[in-house]
């Protein structure tokens, strides 16, 4: 059955060209756990796209209560916390998820620097990669706004008066990311919650797609 | 591929009408005990995709994630940190050559330096050989950069009191703000000694916690006010034993109405 459906597909869409470039090749022995018990430092970048997923989803179900408004933004939260059922569970992993993607990031970064997997011909997929780092670290800084607490409040105003000082544009990027020369508040949280939802992750995806896509052209590195 | 005349079309697609079996390479020329990704390799991606999602759960349930007060922009007393990964940055800016006059030092040339140097490794570090030992310089640097991270992380993580933080800036719940009594006689003795630094509705503040919701008996209100507690300093209430009593009677009353 499931055979006819997908022969019906393929007839029509010719998926099997695609399947082949997703899922049908081999995995080297080097990078295989099961031949090489070190071969596990070839999971973190594996493990920081799943993490990456549990991100993205749990954002999505987030964004079901989360309310971008200075007035009910920390409610909304609250309610999410303490009274939705298993609302915090879910805020918890999404919390505790923007660290976890960070520490596995970076030590996917390191392996790939001490190994020198970046070499030629992967350079372009390097400058991917440490562009998706520095996507991440401005999810990091954008979401920790939005449950609009203190913490959240004051870190962000240092954030910006650092924006602030940087020569020539600094005062335009100030504004760009607060809404208001002077103001951190209702602006900056609907700004903050457009770039922390909508601009940076279609930037994101932008760039895994072309880091895999580049994994997939290049292969993965060979052993040492 | 087949191109160009006697091409077959499904309909009036692109796509052709002659199949390719779809049967996988034959990988027997790959060097070493290479596995096929599908299905073998793929099954154990998910089994240490499992075991680190179990790992993962446990430390979202062990730890629920913070939250502190409703944002206050007047609370002028709060010491603002960022998220832990940005410790080190933020921790760069106290350092002399790095703030004040050279400001730009700490917020631009040096983070641009190595965040540069990170983006453009491939092109500074363009040898041909992959070994750590055969490129000393470029694996010297990300280890010194390493250390200095870690080590500005450190001494700003370890200069914070974690729990008394987390302790002084603890949430109200929404809507037992409103709850205060200020008819109350204890409200008077209320606003004396204890609302500078506990608040008008005894939300807390910057110097002080909230007074809702604390778990306290009586006799120990009592003491507290009279003698502190943790950073609190003794002597905050300095009245009549009967004033005393008005006072916590007005705050166990109010945590009892909260509790309702």
């Amino acid at each position: 059955m499931l055979q006819k459906i997908y022969d019906w597909i393929d007839e029509r869409a010719d998926i099997t060209p695609i399947w082949r470039d997703i899922a049908d090749h081999e995995v080297p022995e080097h990078v295989n756990p099961a031949h090489h018990f070190s071969a596990f430092v070839y999971c973190f970048g594996g493990l920081t796209f799943f993490v990456v997923v549990i991100q993205i989803l749990s954002g999505m179900f987030l964004t079901m209560y989360y309310v971008p408004d200075i007035e009910n933004a920390w409610k909304s939260v609250y309610y999410l916390q303490t009274e939705v059922a298993h609302g915090q569970i879910v805020r918890g992993m999404h919390h505790w998820g923007a660290s976890v993607v960070i520490v596995m990031l970076l030590l996917h970064t390191l392996r790939v620097f001490f190994q020198g997997a970046y070499k030629k011909p992967r350079e372009l997929n390097w400058i991917v990669g440490v562009l998706i780092f520095f996507i991440m670290l401005g999810l990091g800084f954008t979401g920790y706004l939005l449950p609009w607490d203190n913490k959240a409040f004051f870190a962000t105003q240092v954030g910006l008066e650092i924006a602030q000082q940087v020569p020539f544009i600094g005062e335009e990027l100030k504004t760009l990311l607060a809404g208001d020369p002077n103001i951190v508040g209702a602006q900056t949280l609907t700004r903050f919650f457009a770039i922390h939802v909508f601009f940076l992750p279609g930037a994101l995806f932008a760039l895994l797609a072309i880091h895999f896509i580049l994994i997939r052209r290049q292969g993965i590195s060979g052993p040492l | 591929m087949h191109k160009g005349k006697g091409m077959k079309f499904v309909g009036d697609s692109r796509i052709a009408t002659e199949r390719k079996p779809n049967v996988p390479k034959d990988y027997s020329e790959y060097p070493g005990r290479t596995e096929a990704f599908w299905p073998n390799f793929l099954l154990k991606e998910w089994l240490v995709g499992a075991v680190f999602l179990v790992g993962f759960l446990c430390l979202t349930l062990a730890h629920p994630s913070p939250l502190e007060g409703m944002a206050d922009p007047t609370n002028a007393s709060y010491i603002p940190l960022p998220d832990w990964y940005f410790l080190f940055l933020y921790e760069l800016l106290k350092y002399e050559f790095a703030s004040q006059n050279y400001i730009l030092m700490g917020i631009l040339v040096l983070p641009g330096i190595a965040f540069g140097a990170l983006l453009l490794a491939p092109f500074l570090d363009n040898g041909p050989g992959r070994r750590p030992h055969q490129r000393p310089i470029s694996v010297g640097m990300m280890l010194l950069a390493l250390a200095s991270v870690i080590w500005l992380t450190y001494e700003s993580a370890a200069n914070v009191d974690w729990e008394s933080r987390a302790e002084a800036n603890k949430p109200i719940p929404p809507g037992e703000e409103a709850e205060i009594d200020t008819e109350h006689a204890g409200y008077a003795v209320y606003e004396n000694s204890c609302l500078s630094c506990h608040g008008d509705n005894l939300q807390g503040g910057g110097a002080g916690p909230s007074l809702i919701g604390i778990d306290k008996s009586a006799e120990e209100i009592a003491t507290i006010a009279k003698e502190g507690i943790g950073s609190m300093p003794p002597d905050q209430f300095t009245g009549t034993d009967e004033e005393l009593e008005q006072l916590v009677d007005f705050i166990v009353s109010v945590n009892e109405q909260s509790e309702e």
